[in-house]
Parts: C-alpha cells; sequence; structure tokens
C-alpha cells in the first residue's frame, strides 16, 4: 500500500501540533512525522512557557504579527483543549531611574503592535503587587495581557484532537530527504516514504536542514540554548506574576515565574551551540542565572530546587519567523526560525497556513468536525467529593502511584490507551505529571515502568525514557541482559 | 496551600493514626497500644507493611536492639508478626493525602485507597512515621545532560530487591550514603561492575562498617574530595567527567577532569524527611533536620501530633528508629489519656504547646553539633533519661562530647572517633537537671577537641 495524503506535516512541536489540528477542521488527509518518539520532544517541551503579550517584538516584524494575534486566542485554545492557563501578568522590572525611559519605550513598542493593557507601576505599586521583588527595583513595566501555560501539554491535547480528526501521526520518523515530481512530493525516512502535495516544514532547529532538502532559498538556523533551574512548588505563593528585567550592562537578564503546576522556574540563559541536540546544562550557566535572577529574587531558596533543565530556540540569520509560502517551490511551506515568541504565536501561525494550504488546494470544511476527546481528569486538582466519585467509578483512582504529585494509576492507565498514547517514562510524565514532582520520579519509576509493561505488553527491560537507546535499566536479575 | 476540606465531615473516629507503617510507624502503634490505647490505626501507602526495609534485603539490623543480626525484611517481620497477633489495624493501600487541625483540636486526615475510597479519619492524637525520600539529581544541580541511566540508589535498590530488574553494567555511584555503599556491593554480586564510589567531601557519609563491607572487601575505590562535573550521552548514559573538588570551598579544580565511560550514574547524596504532610498541618520544621522540631515524647509543635523515625530526622540505624518510636507511641497513649481526663473532669490543660520559654527548655546545638534532636525539653518531664541524637559536623578523633547546664559541665563523653555518617547519642539523665529544670532556658551541648 503506498502512503499517500495530502498534506505532510514535519515536526510535532507546539507548530506542527497547532498545523495539524487546524488542518484537521478540512477534508484533507493528513500526516505528521516526528523524529521523536513522541510529541513535544523539541523545544516545546522546555521553554519559559510564557504567553507573551507582544511589547517585545519589533513593530512590522512577522514576530510581532503572530505574537499579538496568538495572545488573543490562546486562552480560548487552552480552554477548548482543557490545558491549564493563567493570566498571571508580566512585569519588567527597572532597576535605576534610566530604566524608565527604556520601559517607555517598551510601552510604546507594544502600543504600536496593538497590545493592550500596559502600564508603569512605580515601586510601591510595584511592590503591592509582588512584595517579595528585589528592593532596587525602582520601576516596572506591567502588561496585563502575559499569561502562562503548558506548552507540553497544549502540543500533546493538539495532536489528540488532530488525530480523533483524521490525521494520523507517525512518530520515530525521521525525515532523511525530499524530492519532488511535478506535484508530488516524496518524503522519504530510512524506513519508509510518503507521498504528499504540500509539505510543511515545522521542524524547529531543524527547520533549515529540512529547508535545503527541498528548496534553493537557503537560511540558517542556529540553536540558542537557554538553561533554567526549577523550583519545588511548597514555595508557590512567591511571586503572583512573570517577572522579567530590563537588558542592563550585566546582560539580557533572566525571568522569575510561577508555572501553571505552581513551580517556579528561573532562566533561561542564552548561548549559541553547535549541536542541535544537545540541551545539556552547565555549573557556569546554572551558577549564572542565579547570579542575575537574584536582583529580582534576592532570596532565591538554594536548597528548593528540584531540577535544571535546558531548551533551543531556533534563531534564524534572518532574524524573524519565515511563515507560509516558499519563495522557490510550490506546495513547500514553512514555519522556521521559531524562536520565541513562537509558542504564543503558535494559534496564529496555524491559522495562517492553513488558509494559505487550503486556498491552494481549494478543499472545503468538513461537515463531521469532532470535539477533542476528553482530557485525562486529574486526582490532585479534584475536590473531595469528585475524588470520592472518580474512585468509586474506577477504584484506580485510589491507588497514588506519583506521590509528590499525587497521580493516581487511573491517570497513568488513561494516558497510556489513548489517542497518541503514551509509550515512554517521559511521555508518561508530560501526560500526567507522574515523576515532575519534588522527588523526581525516585518513588514512581519502578511503579510507572510495571505499568507501562502491562498495558503495552512488553518487557520492562525494553521500556525508554524517550525512544530507543534510552532504557530506563539494562535486564532482570539472574543474567538475562539486554545489550 | 489547597484545602479541600472546609467544614469537613469525618467518615471515621480513631483515638490514635499512625501514619506511615515503617519500622517507625509499626513500633509507635505497638507502643501506644501496649500503653492501653487500645484503637489504633496504621495507614500506609504500600501494599505491605515494613517500610523501606523491605527493600533491605542485607543484614545488619538489630544488633543493638534485638542483639542479633538480621536482615531488613526479618527486622520488619518481628514487628509485622507482633501487629498480627495484637490485632494491630494496618490498612495498606491506603495514602494520607492531606492532615489539619479541627476547631476542637482534634486531627483530620484525608487517605484514599482503592478499595475504600477517600476516607476521612478524626483522631485524637497523630503519630508521624512517614519516612524520608531521596535528594535527586535536580536538587544538586548535576550538570549535563539528562538522558536515561541515572536514577538514585534507593530506587536502584527497589528495582533490584523487589522488582528483580538491573538498572545497568557499568556504574558509577555519587555519593557515599549507606544506600549507595550496600548498592555497590550489590550490584557487584549481580554481576555489574562498579567503577567507582564519588565523594565530595572528605569522608564517606555512610557507616564506616559499610564502607569496608561494601566497597574495601570489593577493590571499588572510594573517591573523596571529588565530583561528578558533567554527565554525557544523549540516550543513555555513556560517560561521566569526575574532577577533584578544593576541600574548602567544594568547587572542582580544573585540569583534573577524568572521563568514566559507564552507562549508569547512581546517585546516594542524601536524604530529605518527607514532611509535605506535617508542613500542610503547620507543624514547625526545625531546619537543620528537615524534621519536626520536637520535645523529648517526640511531640512537635501541635500538641497530639508527634514523629519518629525517618521522618524526624534521618537514620543511619534502623535501631534507634524502633526505641524512638516506642516513647513516641507511649506519649501518644499518655497524651490521649489526658485528653480523656480532660474532657469527662474538665481538669487543667492537657499539654503544653511546644516552645521555647514557658514549658520547656531549649536543647541548643554548639560547636560540632548538626541536627540535634529532641530540640526541647518539657519543664514537666517525668522521664529518668532522655536520649539526645545528632551529627557531628566533621571527623572528631579523640574530642569530647559536652553537656552545659549553665556555666557547669555536666556530661563529658570522651569519644575515640566520630563521623557524621554516624549519628551520636548521649543519654541525659533527668536528675541531673533536675534541680535547675524551673528556672533552665537552654542545655547546650557541643563538641571540643583536645
Ligand atoms: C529557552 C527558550 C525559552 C522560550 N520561551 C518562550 C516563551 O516564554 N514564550 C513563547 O511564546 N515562546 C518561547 N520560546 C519559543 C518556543 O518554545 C518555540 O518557538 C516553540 O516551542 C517552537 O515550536 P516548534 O514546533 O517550531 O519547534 P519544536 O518544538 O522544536 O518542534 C520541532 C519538531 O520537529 C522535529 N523534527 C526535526 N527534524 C525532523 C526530521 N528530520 N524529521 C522529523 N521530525 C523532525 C523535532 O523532533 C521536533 O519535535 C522559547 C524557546 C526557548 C528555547
Ligand atoms: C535504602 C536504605 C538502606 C538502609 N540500610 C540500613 C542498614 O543497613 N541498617 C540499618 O540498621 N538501617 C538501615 N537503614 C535505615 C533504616 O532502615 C531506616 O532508618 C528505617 O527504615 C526508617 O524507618 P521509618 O519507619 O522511619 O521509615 P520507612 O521505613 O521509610 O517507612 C515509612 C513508611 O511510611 C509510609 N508513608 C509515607 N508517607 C505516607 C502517606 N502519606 N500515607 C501513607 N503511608 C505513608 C511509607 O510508604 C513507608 O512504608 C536504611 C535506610 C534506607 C533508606
Amino acid at each position: 500500500m503506498k502512503n499517500t495524503y495530502d498534506v505532510c506535516v514535519i515536526g510535532a512541536g507546539i507548530i506542527g501540533a497547532a498545523v495539524a489540528r487546524e488542518l484537521s477542521r478540512f477534508n484533507l488527509k493528513t500526516v505528521v512525522v516526528e523524529k521523536q518518539s513522541d510529541v513535544s520532544e523539541g523545544t516545546s517541551k522546555a521553554n519559559s512557557a510564557i504567553v507573551h503579550s507582544g511589547y517585545d517584538a519589533e513593530p512590522g516584524s512577522a514576530k510581532a504579527k503572530y505574537n499579538v494575534a496568538g495572545s488573543r486566542v490562546f486562552e480560548d485554545w487552552c480552554r477548548e483543549l482543557t490545558v491549564p492557563y493563567r493570566r498571571n501578568g508580566s512585569l519588567v522590572l527597572a532597576f535605576s531611574e534610566d530604566g524608565l525611559p527604556e520601559l517607555e519605550k517598551l510601552i510604546e513598542r507594544g502600543r504600536a503592535n496593538g497590545v493592550e493593557g500596559l502600564s508603569i507601576l512605580n515601586q510601591s505599586d510595584l511592590r503591592a503587587r509582588e512584595p517579595r521583588v528585589g528592593t532596587d527595583a525602582v520601576y516596572a513595566l506591567l502588561a496585563e495581557t502575559g499569561a502562562i501555560c503548558s506548552p507540553y501539554d497544549l502540543t500533546i491535547r493538539l495532536i489528540e484532537h488532530a488525530i480523533v480528526n483524521g490525521v494520523e501521526l507517525k512518530l520515530n520518523f525521521e525525515v532523511n530527504s525530499i524530492s519532488k515530481t511535478d506535484d508530488r512530493f516524496l518524503v522519504s525516512s530510512a524506513q519508509e516514504v510518503i507521498e504528499c502535495r504540500v509539505v510543511i516544514n515545522a521542524a524547529g532547529v531543524y527547520a533549515d536542514r529540512i529547508n535545503d532538502m527541498i528548496s534553493q532559498d537557503h537560511f540558517c538556523i542556529t540553536p540558542r540554548r537557554g538553561e533554567y533551574w526549577m523550583i519545588d512548588k511548597a514555595l508557590s505563593p512567591v511571586f503572583n506574576s512573570t517577572v522579567f528585567q530590563l537588558p542592563t550592562a550585566m546582560g539580557k537578564g533572566v525571568l522569575v515565574t510561577p508555572t501553571v503546576e505552581n513551580t517556579i522556574i528561573i532562566g533561561p540563559t542564552a548561548e549559541d551551540i553547535d549541536d542541535k541536540e544537545d540541551v545539556r546544562t552547565t555549573a557556569a550557566k546554572l551558577e549564572q542565572i542565579l547570579e542575575i535572577a537574584s536582583r529580582s529574587w534576592p532570596d532565591i531558596p538554594r536548597n528548593r530546587f528540584i531540577t535544571a533543565f535546558a531548551g533551543l530556540r531556533a534563531h534564524c540569520d534572518r532574524g524573524d519567523f519565515i511563515i507560509g509560502k516558499s519563495s522557490d517551490v510550490s506546495g513547500y511551506y514553512l514555519a522556521a526560525g521559531i524562536e520565541s515568541p513562537g509558542l504564543t504565536a503558535a494559534p496564529a501561525i496555524a491559522t495562517e497556513i492553513t488558509c494559505q494550504v487550503v486556498e491552494e488546494l481549494g478543499v472545503s470544511v468538513t461537515d463531521s468536525f469532532l470535539p477533542p476527546p476528553p482530557a485525562i481528569e486529574s486526582f490532585r486538582e479534584s475536590g473531595n467529593q469528585r475524588r470520592r466519585e472518580l474512585i468509586a467509578a474506577d477504584p484506580a483512582y485510589g491507588r497514588i502511584i506519583c506521590r509528590c504529585e499525587q497521580v493516581s494509576e487511573a491517570e497513568i492507565r488513561q494516558a497510556i490507551n489513548r489517542p497518541n498514547g503514551a509509550k515512554t517514562v517521559d511521555a508518561i510524565k508530560r501526560r500526567t505529571r507522574a515523576g515532575m514532582g519534588r522527588c523526581q520520579s525516585g518513588f514512581c519509576l519502578p511503579l510507572v515502568l510495571k505499568i507501562l509493561a502491562e498495558e503495552l505488553r512488553i518487557d520492562p527491560a525494553d521500556i525508554t525514557k524517550a525512544g530507543e537507546g534510552s532504557e530506563i535499566i539494562s535486564g532482570h536479575l539472574g543474567g538475562d541482559y539486554h545489550d | 496551600m489547597i484545602k479541600n476540606h472546609v467544614a469537613t465531615q469525618a467518615d471515621t473516629i480513631a483515638d490514635l493514626i499512625v501514619i506511615g507503617a515503617g519500622p517507625a510507624g509499626l513500633a509507635a502503634a505497638l507502643s501506644a497500644k501496649e500503653a492501653g490505647c487500645e484503637d489504633v490505626i496504621v495507614l500506609e501507602r504500600d501494599n505491605y507493611p515494613g517500610g523501606i526495609l523491605q527493600q533491605c534485603i542485607h543484614n545488619g539490623f538489630g544488633l543493638h536492639y534485638f542483639h542479633e543480626e538480621l536482615t531488613g525484611p526479618e527486622y520488619a517481620a518481628r514487628f509485622v508478626k507482633k501487629a498480627e497477633s495484637s490485632n494491630l489495624d494496618i490498612r495498606c493501600t491506603t495514602m494520607v493525602i492531606d492532615l489539619s487541625v479541627d476547631e476542637d483540636g482534634k486531627h483530620l486526615i484525608t487517605t484514599v485507597s482503592p478499595d475504600h475510597g477517600l476516607i476521612i479519619f478524626k483522631a485524637s492524637a497523630v503519630i508521624l512515621a512517614m519516612g524520608c525520600r531521596e535528594r535527586p539529581r535536580g536538587a544538586l544541580g548535576i550538570p549535563g545532560s539528562r538522558c536515561a541511566g541515572i536514577m538514585t540508589t534507593g530506587t536502584a535498590q527497589r528495582l533490584v530487591n523487589r522488582e528483580g530488574l538491573v538498572p545497568g553494567h557499568r556504574i558509577v555511584i555519587l555519593g557515599s550514603g549507606d544506600i549507595g555503599l550496600i548498592m555497590a556491593r550489590r550490584l557487584t554480586y549481580e554481576g555489574a561492575k562498579v567503577i567507582a564510589c564519588v565523594e565530595i567531601m572528605p569522608y564517606s557519609s555512610g557507616l564506616t562498617r559499610n564502607v569496608v563491607q561494601c566497597l574495601q572487601d570489593y577493590d571499588i575505590p572510594l573517591m573523596l574530595n571529588h565530583t561528578v562535573v558533567d554527565i554525557e550521552g544523549r540516550e543513555r548514559v555513556t560517560a561521566v567527567i569526575v574532577a577533584a573538588v578544593d576541600p574548602k570551598t567544594k568547587k572542582p579544580i580544573s585540569g583534573t577532569e577524568q572521563k568514566i565511560d559507564c552507562d549508569t550514574l547512581l546517585l546516594s547524596v542524601g536524604l530529605i524527611p518527607e514532611n509535605e504532610l506535617s508542613r500542610q498541618a503547620g507543624v514547625v520544621i526545625d531546619n537543620a533536620t528537615q524534621g519536626p522540631e520536637v520535645d523529648q515524647n517526640m511531640s512537635t509543635s501541635i500538641p497530639g501530633i508527634f514523629a519518629c523515625g525517618n521522618v524526624l530526622h534521618v537514620h543511619d540505624l534502623v535501631d534507634y528508629v524502633t526505641i524512638e518510636s516506642e516513647a513516641a507511641g507511649q506519649a501518644a497513649a499518655e497524651y490521649i489519656r489526658r485528653c480523656f481526663r480532660k474532657q469527662t473532669e474538665e481538669t487543667e490543660a492537657a499539654v503544653q504547646p511546644l516552645q521555647e520559654g514557658a514549658g520547656s527548655i531549649l536543647f541548643r546545638a554548639g560547636s560540632g553539633v548538626r541536627g540535634l534532636v529532641p530540640q526541647y525539653l518539657q519543664r514537666n518531664c517525668s522521664d529518668k533519661y532522655v536520649m539526645i541524637y545528632f551529627r557531628p559536623d566533621k571527623i572528631y578523633r579523640q574530642a569530647h562530647v559536652k553537656v552545659l547546664l549553665e556555666e557547669k559541665v555536666i556530661i563529658d563523653q570522651k569519644k575515640k572517633i566520630m563521623t557524621p555518617g554516624e549519628m551520636v547519642t548521649v543519654r541525659l539523665p533527668i536528675e541531673s537537671v533536675h534541680k535547675q529544670i524551673d528556672k533552665l532556658e537552654a542545655i547546650k551541648i557541643f563538641i571540643e577537641e583536645e
């Protein structure tokens, strides 16, 4: 059987997932191919998770346009998909009087971009809003439309929604060549070939490599690594807003923000690297973050870190997002150079690309568009009455597997048995939060392994953290080693 | 903090609830029962009682308490048997998810289990015996790749000893806590190669006997004053980079890096008492021990809530866990008796809240003393003696442990050697403080080198 589709989306990050979901509203046969073992394994799982209000981008740029448009619909997207979103407001701190004109410049830029709800706070208003903020912060820009969300959750839910509406997802499919004959593309991995009429490049830091396979209009993407610390949710009420700093002579500044899961993240750094996979953290940068962030938050509790992580910005040498129809190959579309505010912009980028594709292919809206499949109901977030009902309906809701985040066995089994169900330990983590709490899976890992092995009917020794080669254990007692 | 039970109705009433059926919870419940408290329920989230001992299949348990050498499961089994014969009500697969104090001073304990659903207990007294958890990699910010093949030694111990699964072939262990040392030997038995045990301090944080029996006997090098500065590997660990550290600043010394090829990095970098429930209830936590502040009865800052075992402070020997927990059980039984008397006779306040000043005397940690427990001595203490536990802040040879009472040294014990890996115990006879007990404010414990 020949694998023929109308559209092939390359990459299942937030952009690919959003595009796929939007395309699924139309009478199109769409496939999403992703080289990793799950969706959201690239940049979309490791970023600041801020829905930017849009005062930062250069007026007139694609970044500004899609940021502001994305931010306006973001809450609706999250609500429809039952993804956490909190409009907590963003602050940009100025640490001296000289900062005031800088903040005013940001306001002007924001207004030019069409951002509402921007104002300047003086020190006492600032302290009234965020009492824990460093005392040498004298002014702040308040962006009321700034918000926080869960980027991986949104990506996962978009793909689930796309799948129930007929989109196919091929994981572990690494595109290594693309050819075009007449009006057909052949998109190949080492194992499989896909034929399609439209290719959409949403390959994140690899978008330049994919582009080189099809187009003569080259650009270059440099991974720009950002490292972070994460702090125990026990400290959560420390900050309500997302707290940025004005860039100073000391550097670009880092942010301190609550997450929708009530942990706190501090970061990121910005460092250009060569390797598109190198998301390691480094001692020097982790230390630097604390030094810079201590101006925003003087008493960072160093004994409350639960993890450190890093993500790669897809920094494009053209300096802006590249969105839409390619300049030289018909049927080829790009969403490239999607660094920050790419998460915020995703809904708007997806809508734009979908409009262009639909127009080119001349297809109609489907009359059987289904709502998203129900989200996994969380034990942790339910009230006691609801918990009683959940356990009565499914006793596995009464068996807590992850004690730090209070994730029940029922949730883990649901995470496995659903559209694009979890097959790896990290996939479970992103769908349920099991292992994301303060003990970082020390207690639940053996239990999660067991449940995964049981549901997938495979040997625990074959269960991976995030795809082949990342096996969690090496084998069974008694020398039955896997190599 | 999310509170789910505004205006909560309890489903079940009990005199005493014990949270955790590890050695601490079992000993506390049994001794409360022996002291006359019949209505005790032990709540345990695991499928079986025994706590962490279930996975400690090595021997070395019980030398002090039973004067025999037992394995962890054997030690636990003695208490489980006793619990069976005395009809102790242990409810397994039942996790406590919330603890709070009701308006009437009683305690509300919210639990879930697959068989009974969500149940809220109301109890006069509660004993916290939740044990501890391991400090994860992220808490230390160990840099490098975040691939597979990195886990804590306790997780590895559970995988090997309870699930029959082996974590890796070529192993480096970071940290030399007891579990790390035990696992170095255990994995060697299973055919894995333990290449090195890397420790940032100039000494092991484990028991000396474990360093000898688990590393030295198997020629596993213990690299003191060293740490892991990077982890390599994309999918799974392929190597770790180890460097020497400056003993004073603990910062890696550049130029001393060496690469060790391995597929697994196990972490044994510290245990943290599991006090989320205690915090929810508002129990005051001591920064040094990370456990509740308690008096000599193991009574916390909230009347009627007691704590014992690893949730109170991390122990290295389970025997002391048992002794401490028996004291907590007796005290809880006594507390319940007094509550009952108070209800029927309207007598004086049942207990003194735990705080410096009026009711109690502070035990103050002087030089060299870390993690002192208990933190307070109640003035109305009727015991013959009080056991004081602490850890020295470094290795001491031929040093003195002294107890100072208003300028006067009342105890002076010379110790050949003290290491941070081994808890020091001091027995303080109450008669030695009796005369001053009314006006005394603090008793100081410190180490003095010769
Ligand atoms: C440190 C940092 C902080 C950020 N903070 C914010 C923020 O606060 N707010 C905001 O709006 N944005 C933020 N961003 C930007 C945002 O995270 C990104 O713009 C967004 O996640 C990009 O999504 P994506 O789908 O383009 O890329 P990705 O999520 O990386 O997805 C691309 C996918 O393509 C796959 N792929 C690549 N090559 C191939 C191939 N050959 N075959 C098949 N599949 C392939 C990859 O495996 C990957 O899954 C931040 C980024 C970073 C790094
Ligand atoms: C890996 C390891 C190796 C050790 N090796 C030795 C040794 O060789 N020799 C020696 O003498 N000592 C050893 N010890 C020390 C000794 O075993 C411990 O000090 C002892 O087990 C502590 O007892 P505990 O009851 O306080 O805690 P645990 O044994 O940890 O028991 C706590 C119990 O509480 C339960 N619990 C926690 N929270 C909840 C909740 N919310 N709801 C319901 N139940 C809950 C847990 O499931 C657990 O069963 C070792 C300890 C560890 C961790």
